[in-house]
């Protein structure tokens, strides 16, 4: 598979199906793993990387049969490239502006990536659209019995999975879960949901992971610990804290059309209209209107655009999809011309 | 992850909650003091999680002595980029990471996924890496012989260890 045939899809977390797939864009699972035998990567030199490559590069290759994975080596992508995939949630800022010998495979329905040479030997992901804990659990688990018959994890029984950053070992398990909160947000009721998460343990993030903003009312729910419980208790928490999550923005979506159908209905259409129509428009501008937009879809208040489209929209006005679109590098100014012409495009009446 | 303010890399996230507002900080250990003492100088409420060293400065200077006798990292390099440096660390600093678990997890006992093939010999593999380090001394020096000898030893180690290799199948 070439890469830049992933320009013709929108990746499967962008789909908006399945459950709760008006709020819960996507159910991403990933587990740190680091081969036994080796130092990890901070005390590990150019050799131990590239063999490090060779053993893990390897068996994505022998699991490639079954999960018709494709391999590209990081270090001979071109930064554009890299950022489309950083995009695409296929690999972290981490391993695109990493240094040293690094890959990824990741499956052609792009539901799963492993990294290899990221914070830890190796990253495996998992994602689904909508909520899908279980089913993403059963198949990171599957992937990573599948490695272990092959290969050697570091792994203590007091301590778990080893892993580079003490923050990660037990499990080893990352478990998020992407929500689409307008509602909470633009209330401020999003802040009694942080506060009570982070008195139950978990974490906030925004769409990009660490340290990112919460662009366009995304956000992502995640186990903050990792050691001490187990993988399917850690799973279990956040299974039981999304349905309130999802109830509370349901709620809140429900009062304000209540309140006020006639002004949520104009603020909704003046977003869609700024799409249709501005010439030039910033990344963020975009982004708050698709995200006013994707909650008017799903009221029934904006009835002639499928949630899909809108979804597909979010990321290819990112900046390096923009580029991809165009097969040319654009500087800031230029991209803003080139979205804004993208979405007249995209939802002009005929489309 | 790099430091917020400085190309060094992050290794002291805050968590800090200012009118209900969480905003997540990430910064090396240098800028990391000076944000605290900054807040702290400016009567805000100090963050929450921060993992602060309790301990007295020359508790500190004996601690970051430490080294790992497999990779040779010390515990003043660990402290300093919030990495370890191979799994034998979680032996060889022991004493000190188990509070530092205990403040990050809130547990120190791992439950959960066990591997079906647990390394068997796990010392064998952190001999391995020590094996490894030592051969490339040894290349640096020049000592062949000694090379020779580590790299021997080296692949009969890996023989016995069930590591797949890459161009199998």
């Amino acid at each position: 598979m070439k890469l830049d045939e992933l320009i013709q899809s929108s990746g499967e977390w962008l789909r908006g199906e399945g459950p709760e797939a008006d709020i819960v864009i996507s159910t991403r699972i990933r587990l740190a793993r680091n081969l036994s035998q080796f130092p990890f990567l901070t005390r590990a030199d150019e050799g131990a990387r590239i063999e490090i490559e060779r053993i893990l590069s390897g068996q994505i290759s022998r699991l490639a049969a079954r999960k018709s994975l494709n391999y590209f080596d990081v270090t001979s992508l071109q930064r554009l490239d890299r950022q489309f995939l950083v995009e695409r949630q296929l690999i972290s800022r981490e391993l695109s502006e990493g240094q040293g010998p690094r890959g990824v495979g990741f499956s052609t329905a792009e539901n799963v990536s492993l990294m290899v040479n990221e914070e830890d030997h190796l990253r495996i992901q998992v994602l689904r659209s909508g909520l899908a804990l279980e089913s993403c659990w059963q198949e990171i688990n599957q992937i990573d019995d599948l490695l272990e018959e092959q290969v050697c994890f570091a792994f203590n029984e007091q301590l778990g999975y080893l892993t580079a950053c003490p923050t990660n070992c037990g499990t080893g398990i990352r478990v998020s879960v992407m929500l689409h909160l307008p509602a909470l947000v633009q209330t401020k009721e999003i802040q009694k949901v942080f506060q009570a998460l982070h008195k139950i343990g978990l974490a906030v993030r925004g769409l990009y992971g660490e340290g990112s903003q919460a662009m366009g009312d995304f956000y992502q729910i995640s186990n903050q610990t990792t050691l001490g419980k187990s993988e399917e208790q850690l799973i279990k928490n956040l299974k039981d804290v999304i349905p309130n999550i999802i109830g509370y923005e349901r709620r809140v979506r429900t009062a304000l059309v209540k309140e006020n159908r006639q002004g949520l209905h104009d603020q909704v259409s003046r977003a869609y209209g700024i799409l249709k129509s501005a010439q030039t428009i910033t990344s963020e501008e975009t982004m708050q209107h698709l995200s006013s937009l994707r909650m008017g879809i799903n009221l029934g208040l904006i009835e002639d655009l499928p949630i899909p489209t809108v979804n597909e929209l979010f990321i290819f006005t990112q900046p390096a999809h923009l580029q991809k679109l165009r097969h040319t590098s654009l500087d800031s100014g230029e991209r803003n011309v080139a979205r804004a012409s993208y979405l007249r495009e995209k939802l002009a009446p005929q489309n | 992850m790099k430091c917020q303010t400085c190309p060094s890399p992050a290794t002291l996230h805050i968590t800090e909650i200012v009118k209900g507002v969480a905003a997540e900080h990430h910064f090396c250990e240098e800028c990391a003091q000076q944000y605290l003492s900054q807040a702290e100088a400016k009567g805000n409420d100090l963050p929450a999680g921060v993992v602060a060293d309790e301990e007295g400065e020359s508790k500190l200077k004996e601690l970051d002595q430490l080294a790992c006798p497999n990779c040779g990292i010390t515990f003043r390099e660990f402290r300093k980029q919030g990495r370890l440096g191979c799994p034998h660390d979680y032996i060889a600093f022991q004493e000190e990471l188990i509070p530092l678990l205990e403040n990050i997890h809130g547990e120190t006992q791992h439950f959960g996924k066990v591997p079906k093939r647990t390394p068997d010999d796990s010392r064998k593999q952190y001999r391995l890496i020590k094996l490894r380090g030592e051969l490339k001394v040894a290349i640096a020096e020049e000592s062949y012989e000694q090379a020779a000898k580590l790299r021997d030893e080296i692949q009969r180690l890996e023989q016995e260890t069930p590591v797949a290799p890459a161009d199998e199948e």
